[in-house]
């Protein structure tokens, strides 16, 4: 019950009718980033950091939350409506939510995935109350050793196991980890990676590398490949449901929720995952399968509600361990060193009123988002035709304008365009920048950790395997490594293009991936699917709206369907 | 050398590779130049994690080549508003960094209110807007409003440069 009394106090905290207008500013906020393309919830954050340096933390923190579970609601309108979805996690969403738009019940898809995410962000948050304590109790007896292990695998894990290339992904990691070692070295002082320059020695400011890799990069690449087409908004008019729709999207929601939680709680869970693997079952379930593809209200309700339960997911491991698994929470964690709060199994103890305010307000966030969602959809929607040019002028803007107010000095603008380069060059060659970002806030943490480990054996090598926990998460950690690269080399004997990490080049390669990805099981399984994902946002554009008419049995039809579209889509470029 | 061009063509990703090479090459470089005596309570030192960063780069930059030279190739990033089917469009993207430039080189002098109309004015140009005057109106108005909103709001007092007294 103590938890309970806990976040009773919460609730006190974040009822007061300031931090309630930061909840109500971050919901606003969240949804209207979710909704316009180009710009989503981590990005937001980020370039909203500089400007909450002068809040109260937890004001600070509530209004994040609102961006946070916002963008998941904002995310879900676009993909019903323009087919083309924002995030990563709306991918699904899009494929039978927008069938359904198109003939004329966009009304009832909108209102399945408000209600749907309304639904699983409350269930969510609820377990993360139950689980949250449980975790940190645990993290809490935990050393060193195993803390650094815990760190490895979470480092490993976003590198490996999402996103489609694992050799990008080192890549990607290993750039994270550099910029992680510039400044004075926290134990000796001894000043790594500043080339002389005076002003390195405190390190890159966080705040200025995650507004240069998510908004700047972000901006300058879509300014390169700008449609300049306009798109095809679906009109809408206020979201509502029959009975019909009610009976059939509670178990959906319900499911989806179940699949979305404990994914989103794993190191490299994601919501790409679980959104998909709820459609496949939502397909095998319904009663009504010759309506998938053509708009089955269970292939939105499920996805919806996976999508936003792994968001409140991904908060048990933040919270509770300072562990990021995504972008936002990338940030967030960021956010906590801004502020000079120590993220880890402690964060529940030494700020006890900020996290559960902050848990607190996730469950008025979310009451909010259905009030504002369901009847303002078609306001919403009009967000869509902000022209372009002032859209992305205006995140380099404040992107400029926020890393420039953390120290008012031009160099960090120097620092800010390089590293915005670096992230247009990332996106140009299919680096992913996550690894990046969490290489770089958990890389020093990594290293404090190893040299605490070390300092407690005396030198010792084994003393990093010196906590059972510690040689569990190992193994995991191989596994992690290993069992993808077993399972194809034993199907496909392509053991080199495995080795470098490759992503299947010919379309007869992709497809012979398609044919095993939807039953295998384990990481594999986990490793396939979330290339599908991938894939299915790459090339968004023009790809689902022809196709997702044709039907199949296959579980991985839509990552098959898609896979013709970018054959297609290869011979038009050529 | 014909033959070495044709190679090379459409392998611009080699210069990723490159770049994560020299990023390698460096950190190990740098971290060589740490100068730090044996310490009992600290066995590990500053130099560990460079090493292992520097070899993770190394190891990262070789395979990356091969991967590109054997016909691998990273899938650009898609999104609502990218269309892939048109190559990088530098006429947008240069006049963007272009006024993103003048901004670095004139907000210490002229003042964030000047330089930050040219920055967003300059952008939405580059972007594609033709409407001079409304693009101008709403410039001066975002860089005055953000100019006092962080004055005002959090205290932060941006650089009044050249308009300094006048705001």
């Amino acid at each position: 019950m103590e938890t309970f009394d806990l976040l009773m106090q919460g609730f006190s905290t974040a009822a007061t009718p300031i931090n309630l207008l930061y909840a109500f500013i971050g919901v606003l906020l969240g949804t209207a980033v979710g909704v316009l393309p180009g710009i989503g919830p981590a990005m937001a954050v980020a370039l909203l950091l500089p400007v909450t340096y002068s809040l109260e933390p937890t004001s600070a923190f509530i209004m994040f939350a609102g961006i946070y579970y916002g963008g998941m609601y904002g995310g879900s309108t676009t993909s019903i409506l323009l087919n083309t979805p924002g995030e990563s996690s709306t991918v699904i969403t899009a494929i039978e939510g927008h069938k359904m738009a198109k003939s004329g019940r966009a009304a009832q898809a909108l209102a399945t995935a408000a209600i749907g995410s309304f639904v699983a962000g409350t269930i969510g948050t609820a377990l993360l109350v139950a689980c949250a304590p449980v975790v940190v109790d645990f993290a809490v007896s935990l050393g060193d050793p195993s803390y650094l292990a815990i760190i490895v695998l979470a480092l490993i894990a976003v590198t490996a196991v999402l996103g489609g290339s694992k050799l990008r992904g080192f890549s990607a990691l290993g750039i994270g980890l550099a910029i992680g070692l510039v400044g004075a070295d926290p134990v000796t002082g001894q000043q790594r990676l500043i080339f002389g320059q005076p002003l390195l020695v405190d390190g890159l400011d966080i705040v200025v590398v995650a507004v240069a890799i998510f908004a700047v990069g972000e901006a300058l690449w879509i300014a390169a490949h700008l449609r300049r087409k306009p798109m095809q908004t679906i009109p809408v008019g206020r979201p509502w449901m029959g009975k019909q729709d009610w009976k059939r999207s509670w178990k959906p929601w319900l499911r989806g929720t179940a699949y979305g939680f404990p994914f989103g709680a794993l190191p490299a869970g994601g919501a790409e995952i679980p959104t998909f693997l709820s459609y496949v079952t939502e397909k095998k379930l319904s009663k009504h399968p010759e309506e998938f593809g053509h708009g089955a209200i269970e292939g939105v309700a499920g996805p919806e509600a996976a999508n936003n339960a792994s968001a409140a997911g991904t908060l048990t491991p933040l919270l509770a361990l300072g562990l990021p698994t995504n972008a936002t929470a990338a940030v967030m964690l960021a956010a906590f060193i801004q502020f000079g709060i120590q993220p880890g199994p402690l964060l529940f103890d030494s700020e006890p009123q900020l996290v559960w305010a902050l848990i607190a307000s996730l469950f008025i966030g979310n009451t909010l988002l259905l009030l504002i969602n369901l009847p303002l959809a078609p306001v919403w929607a009009k967000l869509l035709q902000l022209p372009r040019p002032y859209l992305y002028a205006g995140i380099l803007f404040f992107a400029t304008l926020g890393a420039y107010a953390v120290n008012l000095q031009a160099f960090d603008l120097v620092i800010l365009l390089l590293l915005g380069l670096l992230g247009f060059a990332m996106r140009r060659y299919g680096m992913p920048v996550l690894p990046l970002v969490i290489g770089l806030i958990l890389g020093p943490r990594a290293e404090e950790s190893l040299r605490t480990t070390l300092q407690l054996s005396a030198g010792d090598i084994s003393g990093l395997w010196s906590e059972p926990v510690a040689v569990v998460v190992y193994i995991i950690v191989a596994l992690v490594l290993l069992a993808p690269l077993a399972l194809k080399i034993i199907r496909k004997r392509r053991p080199e293009s495995v080795l470098l990490g490759n992503v299947p080049q010919t379309p007869d390669e992709t497809a012979a991936t398609d044919d095993d990805g939807g039953v295998a099981n384990g990481y594999a399984n986990g490793d396939n699917d979330s290339d599908h994902d991938k894939e299915h946002d790459k090339d968004t554009g023009s790809a689902l709206p022809e196709h997702a008419g044709s039907s199949g049995g296959d579980p991985a039809e839509p990552a098959g369907r898609h896979r013709s579209d970018k054959i297609q889509n290869e011979r038009e470029r050529s | 050398m014909n033959k070495l061009v044709s190679r090379l063509k459409g392998r611009s990703e080699l210069g990723l590779a490159a770049l994560l090479g020299a990023f390698g090459v460096i950190v190990i470089l740098d971290a060589m130049s740490l100068n730090v005596p044996y310490s009992q309570t600290d066995p590990v030192g500053p130099k560990t994690l460079p090493y292992i960063v520097g070899a993770l780069l190394l190891v990262c930059a070789v395979l990356l080549a091969i991967n590109v030279l054997r016909g691998g190739h990273g899938e650009a990033e898609g999104g609502e508003d990218v269309d892939l089917t048109h190559p990088t469009d530098w006429r947008t993207v240069v006049p963007l960094l272009g006024a993103f430039v003048l901004n670095i080189a004139l907000i210490d002098t002229v003042g964030w209110v000047i330089s930050g109309t040219l920055l967003f004015w300059g952008s939405v140009w580059a972007l594609g807007s033709r409407r001079y005057i409304r693009d101008a109106v709403i410039s001066v108005v975002m860089a005055v409003g953000t100019f006092y909103g962080f004055y005002l709001g959090l205290g932060i007092k941006l650089p009044a440069g050249l308009l300094e007294g006048v705001l």
